[in-house]
Order: C-alpha cells, then structure tokens, then sequence
C-alpha cells in the first residue's frame, strides 16, 4: 500500500470535516434562506425571489450532506452505524425536514393558492430549521459524551433517550448552529437578491454576527466546564478498528487542551470570527460580506473537530468504548481505494459546480420574475 | 400471527420506504433518457415544437425527481438507523459503492438537474442540450453503483472476515465492481426504468389524443416514447433472463424458490409454469409443467443439474455446522489463543451460517441437531410468494412488449392516433412497468431472506437495538407522511396533465 493506515486515518479525519464544511458552506445557505422565507420575505412576490435565489441549486449543495453520510459509512462505519442508530429519532426528525424540502420547493409553485403556498413556505422554514438545530445540537452532546458500548461482538449497544439530548449545552450548541446557518442565508440573499429581500437580509447581518461571535464564546467557555476525555493507553496508529482495545479516561479541560499547549491551532476560531466580522461590516459589499460567511463554518466546524479529535463519539456510559480516529475507520484497503476515488473525482465535480454557478449569476428581481419566461418556481 | 418485535417492524418500514421510492426512481431514469433524446430532435432539427414537448415531459419529471431525491435520503439514513450491525458488518465494503453513488453520480444528476429547470435562456442550445444529457447519465450512473451495492447483498464477491475488526472487509475491490449479478441487475433494472418512462409518455399521449387535445405534441411524444419502448422492453426480458442464470450461480435457494422446485430432478430439469406450492407438505398441486425448459434457462446445458430444495437444505445444514467450529474458535480466540486464527480463516465462507441458529438461542455454540435442522430449515425463503411474484411480473412484461411491438409498428404507418382500442390499451397499461418493477423487488430481497447478505448475516442480527415503541413510531410517521405526500403528488400530476403544455409565456407563476 502507498500510502500507510495512520496517515490514511488522519486523511479521511480530514476528509469528513471538508465535506461537513461542504455542506454548511453551500447547503448552509439554502437552508438559512429558508429559515428567513416567511419572515424576510412579507409578499408572496418577496417570497418568489428567495425562493428562486436558491431555487437552482440547492439540490446539489445538499449532496455535500448525502456524501458526508456515503463517506462516513465507508470510511467511519463505526460512527456511521452509532450515530444513526443511537441518534434514532433526532436523525429521523432531521430526515423529515431533509424530506419535505425538495417537495416543497417543487409543490409550492404549482398551485396559486395563498394558503398553499403559505403552507409550503412554512414547510421550508422547518425543513431548513430541523437539520440544522439537531446536527448542532447532536455536536453539542458529543462533547457531554453519549451513552453507548460495545459488546464482546462489536455490537452497537446505545442507551440514549429521545430527550436527554435536550440537554441544556446541547440546546444551546444547537442554536449557535441556527445562528451559523441564517447568517449564511441572509449573506446569501443579500447577494443574490435585490430590493426590500436584500435590504432585510443586509440588516439582519451585523446583528447575527454578534450574536454569532457571543454565542460561541459562550459555548467556549461552557465546554470548558465540562469534562473531555482522553486517551491513556499507547496510540497505536494502524491498529485493527477495533473501538474496544484502549483506555480512556474522562478529565476536565481536556476538550480545551490543544488551543492552550499548541496554541498555533487557535488561528481555527480566529477565522470563524474574522468570517463573522467581515460578514458584519463589509455588508454593503455583498460578495465580500458571502466570503466571510462562508468563512464561519471552516473555522467553527474546524475548531471543533479539533477541539474533538482524535475522538469522534465519546461514551460516557464506558468512555473505553469511545470511537476515535485511530480505532473506528474502514480497512487500509478501502480507505486507500476512496481516497484514489476522492481525488480523481472531487476535482470533477467542483469544476462543474463552479461552471454551474457562473452560468446562473447575476440577482434575481423583481422584474427578472415577473418577466422570465423560463423560472420555474 | 405472532407480535411483531423491533426486527419485524425495522423489515417492513425498509420494505415500505424502498418500495415507495421505487415508484419515482424508474420513472426519473426514464423520463431523463426521453427527455434527452426529445431535446436531441429540437436541437438537430430546430423546431420549436420538441422544445415544447421536452419542456412539457420535463415539468412533470421535475416534480416526480423531487420525489425521488426526497425518498432516496430515507434510504441511506436507514441503513445506519435501523441495521446498525449491517453497517458495521459491512461498511467496509457496501458503504463504498454508496459513497461513489454520491460523488460521481448523484452530484452530476442534482447539479444538472437545477441547470435543466433554470438554463433554458441562460445556456446555448447545445449546451443546454449537454446539461439533459449529464443529468440522464447522472441518474444512469447512480441505478448502477446502488446496484452494485445491492447485488453484493446477493452475491458477497471481494470480501474476507476480520476477526481483529469483526466485520467483512474488502479482499478485492475489482471483484466487488465487476460482481456478474450487478451487471446483470444493471442493465435489467435500468432498461425496466426506461419502461416505465416510456409507459408513461405513451399513457398520457393517449389520454390526449382521445380527447383530441394537443395531437401534434401527444403524437410525436408518443412516437419516440414507442420506439423507445420497444428496444427497452426486449432488453428487460433478455436480460431478465440473464439475471436468472447470474441466480443459477449465486443464488441457488432463490432460483428453486421462485421455481417451487421441492426436490432435484434429473438434468434438464422442467419448468413449471403455473401450479399451486405448498410448504406444509413440499409439493405443488396442479402444476402445468414444460420438460427441460428450466435446465436449459438455468444452466444452459443440457446435463447440468438445478438443485432442489432439499438438497440446498441439506447443504445449509452442513455449513451451519462448519460454522459452528468456526464461531467456536472465534470464542477461544478471544479467550486468547492466538492458532486459532487458521480454524476461523478455514471456515469463514460458513461463520454466518451458524448466526443463523441466533434465532433460537444466544449459546449457538451448544446448538442441538434439533436447533440444526430447523436452523437449515430458515434457508427456505416464502415459496408461495416469490413463486407468483415472478410469474406475475413475467406475465407484465409480456404484455408490455405486446404494447411496444404494436405502438411501434402504427408509428412507424403513422396512424398512432387511429386506433382507439389501441390508445386505451396504453393508458390502461400505465401501472403496469411499476407493478412489474416492485414484483421484480420483492423476488430480489424477500427472495434472499433469511439473509441480509446472503450466506453471511442473517437479517435478525444485522437490525438496530431498537425499542418497538421507536420503530412503531417512525414506522407511522412513515406511513402517514408519505401518504401524504403520496396524494399531494399524484392530485399536481393529475392537474398538470389535465392542463396540458402551456404557451412558454405562461411558464412562470
């Protein structure tokens, strides 16, 4: 094999973090301009122009979401079978506004009704609000630990409740995430739209950065609170993936530790709140103030992980059963095969979205929707 | 009948929510092809009137792609929901096929997708042209590597056990791409998907014509749908029936089942045409029976022999208890001796036949010849079942290319809109693709219980440790949510239809 099973790990550690990015960065904008939808736009022309802003391409930014799932299944199926399973019914919650969104945007259009169209702008605010506080609150209990082990046969044995999930840091961690994703959606719309639409959007910017920037130094200084969890045992980098073989023990500060021994990696929530501020200020210019934006979710999600790795599930019920890089991943050969797969392929399908999105610039307006002959929506 | 546990309802909510999306998949890998072909006539001749009809098909495929998209997430969030142990157990390697369904295949079609609806003044012709055939390749090339991934559930070609790791992991990826039962699987269920769009073109023109309402788009529509049709509809029964010598292969249980083929006969063996199985006592009472036929479809020979059940019975038996010696040095192995390792390698092709004694105790490794003989006994799938669902479907198929062979041979004189007989044939014919194609689903996975992939993970221990209460309540959100939606797709389609194409000014709303 080229390339040996630690790096191979760390790679794909890598690898599903910037699909995670990914998503938040393109898709996070298509559901934070639906989470704006009923109260951004009053009319139901005001609508149209959301609706038509993101209209072209959010079927392609959520593949970023279904790849991270793809991805995470054949590289991390430990974390994958884990976390869908043990997250039961937050991820089937999550599933349901996943699933009334491609319908809705389709529905809405084709009946003129006000009450329908009502209804299906209303099924995109949720179906935008749904993903993204439960991902954000399933973050926020990774750091609590979550209550799992393993049997002798590597059976997945979760003993998680429906609410305990609703814990206060994960409520909270889940907002920081709703307020990531509308800041995204307004920078978005205050791009992509013009008129009474962008200038609501433009408003809303400097107050959700701040809210941003406070939100998450407030979950900072809550997760110093709480107890991380380390390895004690020898790290053994390309050791069978087996998530029961080492020690772990449960400590506090330890989720904060990297940022103050290397504190070189603090340049991560640096760049979040450098996106923040420049999606603050810079709000006259659209583009500019898009890129800080999309700024907050490399750094955010970055830091996390960081502040997270090498553990990816943390259990509290026997922190030994804890997944992590090193012991949860898929074999050499495989993690081997879809790294070849990623970069013949993932080239491929950022040139084209790239050309994609060329193809449909320009703002949509009010006359562009009156007048066009060819939206659909 | 008994209660159901939390494996049972698991079972019937994957059943449910596979066989719902597949009601839209088929028809969207149809429709893309048609869509792209109708788009090929407008660029190369110029006419307005096939952008018309390519836009009027591409609205009614937009809403039934949205539906697909919408169903399709479902299916991969399950996997990790509700089979849990699945994913461990195979992740390694089914997960791959997933992941390359995403990012060669599903990213193209989506992409493409918002192109098709948007780009129609903001792309040349040609290149818009481009953008319909991308998103039909996409929607091609995604059939394919979720069928890849299917048919390792029916033939687990590439893969070795770890016991380090206690899973399946990937021996040869090369094998598990180019496993015989994909390619098989592939190219029938693409070409019954191209059935199904054809089927509905050819539906909704007649309906149009009669009613004598948009004759030029109904009858230029339905001229291509008709050809195309034709060449689909032979391809699914051509390799329908090479599907079933890939089955002949791999899946031997599943062949006799759908055979309701009890005992082995002396090569070539005979088909039964129709007949009524009986599990109680093995038989099947009033079967019309072709000498021969089965042996020559099955092995294409005229010596080799088509095993019968019981003898695929007794061949479970003997590898439940090959697996056992290898469960049980799977346990001494952990207990810390390490030669054990050459006895689980020895008998891994066979550590899933003993799982299969799970389903009547937890010590598998104190099994009776009792607990054996019934667990053999499991192998059997639901005769009954696969045995009319096969028929049914061929029975479809038959009749479908009856429609082609007769919608082509009018276009081709021209006088499509003449026969009135004929036009209520293809409107009444429109379910039929689909029935097929779920028939054509329920032999493929029922067909292969009691395993989840066949030989090494019965279903029962490939599900979730989940509560009743929870796979009950996501089973009724299913249920209601779908219907709902289900009803809200059907009333659009049916009112767009009746609308009919519009004047392009009219196109936004």
């Amino acid at each position: 094999m080229l390339i040996d099973y630690e790096t191979l790990r760390l790679v794909w550690w890598a690898l599903l973090g910037i699909l995670l990015i990914g998503f938040v960065m393109t898709d996070g904008f298509d559901l934070g301009a639906a989470i704006l939808l009923p109260f951004i736009g009053r009319s139901d022309l005001e609508r149209r122009i959301v609706i038509n802003s993101i209209g072209p391409v959010w079927e392609g930014n959520q593949v970023w979401l279904l790849l991270g799932a793809g991805a995470s299944f054949a590289a991390w199926p430990f974390l994958y079978a884990a976390a869908f399973s043990g997250f039961y019914i937050a991820m089937l919650l999550a599933l349901g506004g996943l699933i009334i969104r491609p319908v809705a945007f389709k529905f809405r259009s084709k009946i003129e009704a006000p009450l329908w169209r009502q209804f299906w702008d209303w099924s995109l605010c949720l179906g935008g609000l749904a993903p993204t506080v439960i991902f954000g609150v399933a973050f926020g209990n990774l750091f609590q630990g979550v209550n799992f082990t393993f049997n002798e046969e590597l059976r997945f044995e979760p003993h998680i409740g429906f609410f305990s999930l609703l814990n206060p840091f994960g409520l909270f961690t889940g907002l920081v995430s709703l307020i990531m994703v509308t800041l995204h959606g307004a920078a978005w719309l205050n791009y992509k739209s013009t008129g009474a639409v962008a200038q609501r959007a433009r408003r809303l910017l400097p107050l959700l950065s701040c809210l941003l920037i406070l939100s998450y130094i407030l979950a900072g200084m809550w997760l110093a609170q709480l107890d991380g969890y380390r390895i004690t045992s020898a790290v053994v980098g390309d050791g069978p993936s087996n998530p029961m073989l080492k020690t772990v023990v449960r400590a506090p500060g330890e989720w904060l530790a990297i940022f103050i021994n290397e504190p070189v990696w603090n340049i991560l929530p640096a760049l979040g709140f450098l996106g923040a501020i420049i999606a603050a200020v810079a709000a006259r210019y659209p583009v500019v103030a898009l890129f800080g934006s999309a700024l907050v979710p490399l750094g955010l999600i970055g830091s996390v992980g960081r502040a997270l790795f090498p553990f990816l599930l943390p259990s509290s019920r026997n922190p030994n059963a804890s997944l992590t890089v090193w012991d949860s991943s898929s074999s050499q050969g495989t993690l081997f095969t879809m790294l070849i797969a990623v970069i013949l392929f993932l080239p491929v399908v950022l040139l084209y979205t790239a050309w994609i999105y060329r193809v449909l610039r320009g703002q949509i307006d009010t006359r562009h929707i009156e007048g066009a002959r060819d939206l659909p929506y | 009948m008994a209660s159901l546990d939390s494996v049972d309802l698991s079972r019937l909510q994957f059943a449910v929510t596979a066989l719902y999306h597949f009601l839209f998949v088929p028809l969207s890998i149809g429709l893309s092809m048609l869509l792209g072909i109708m788009e090929s006539v407008y660029v190369m001749t110029g006419r307005e009137i096939w952008r018309k009809i390519t836009k009027f098909w591409g609205v009614l495929f937009g809403i039934n792609l949205a539906m697909g998209v919408a169903t399709g997430v479902t299916m991969e969030f399950q996997f990790g929901t509700n089979w849990a142990y699945f994913s461990h157990y195979t992740g390694d390697i089914f997960g791959a096929p997933l992941a390359l369904e995403g990012i060669i295949a599903f990213f193209l079609e989506s992409s493409f997708a918002g192109l098709f609806f948007f780009g129609w003044n903001r792309l040349s012709k040609l290149g818009h042209l481009t953008a319909t055939w991308l998103l039909a390749l996409g929607a091609n090339l995604s059939a394919l590597w979720i069928l890849i991934a299917n048919a390792w559930m029916q033939n687990p070609t590439g893969a070795r056990f770890n016991v380090q790791t206690m899973r399946m992991e990937t021996a040869n990826f090369a094998d598990i791409i180019l496993n015989p039962v994909a390619q098989a699987k592939f190219v029938h269920t693409v070409s019954a998907a191209y059935v199904t769009g054809a089927g509905f073109v050819m539906a909704i023109s007649a309906y149009y014509l009669l009613r004598r309402r948009h004759q030029d788009i109904a009858r230029r529509s339905m001229a291509v749908a008709a050809s195309f049709g034709l060449a689909s509809i032979l391809s699914v029964i051509v390799l329908g029936d090479q599907s079933g010598y890939e089955l002949t292969d791999h899946q031997q249980m599943k062949i006799a089942a759908i055979e309701a083929m009890w005992h082995t006969e002396p090569a070539p063996a005979s088909f039964t045409v129709v007949g009524f199985p009986d599990i109680a006592s093995q038989t099947t009472r009033a079967a019309i029976r072709v000498p021969w036929l089965l042996g020559l479809i099955a092995t294409r020979s005229f010596d080799e022999q088509v095993a019968g059940i019981d003898d695929l019975v007794a061949r479970a038996e003997r590898r439940i208890r090959s697996g056992l010696i290898g469960q049980r040095a799977i346990q001494l192995w952990r207990a810390g001796d390490s030669s054990q390792i050459v006895t689980i390698a020895a008998h891994s092709r066979d550590l899933g036949y003993a799982l299969l004694l799970r389903h009547f105790r937890e010590d598998i490794e104190n099994a009776t010849d009792a607990d054996i003989n019934a667990a053999a006994r499991l192998t059997i799938p639901d005769v009954p079942s696969l045995f009319w669902s096969f028929r049914a479907m061929v029975g479809i198929s038959v009749l479908l290319l009856a429609l082609y062979l007769s919608a082509f041979y009018f276009a081709a004189r021209g006088t499509l809109g003449n026969h009135r007989l004929f036009l209520w044939f293809s409107l009444l014919a429109l379910p039929l693709p689909w029935v097929a194609i779920e028939l054509g689903w329920v032999i493929a996975e029922y067909g292969r219980q009691p395993w989840a992939i066949e030989g090494l993970l019965p279903t029962r221990l490939a599900a979730s440790a989940l509560s009743t209460g929870q796979v009950g309540l996501s089973l009724a959100g299913f249920v209601l949510f779908y219907s709902a939606l289900l009803v809200t797709d059907l009333y659009l389609m049916v009112r767009l239809i009746r609308k009919g194409p519009q004047p392009e000014t009219e196109h936004a709303y």
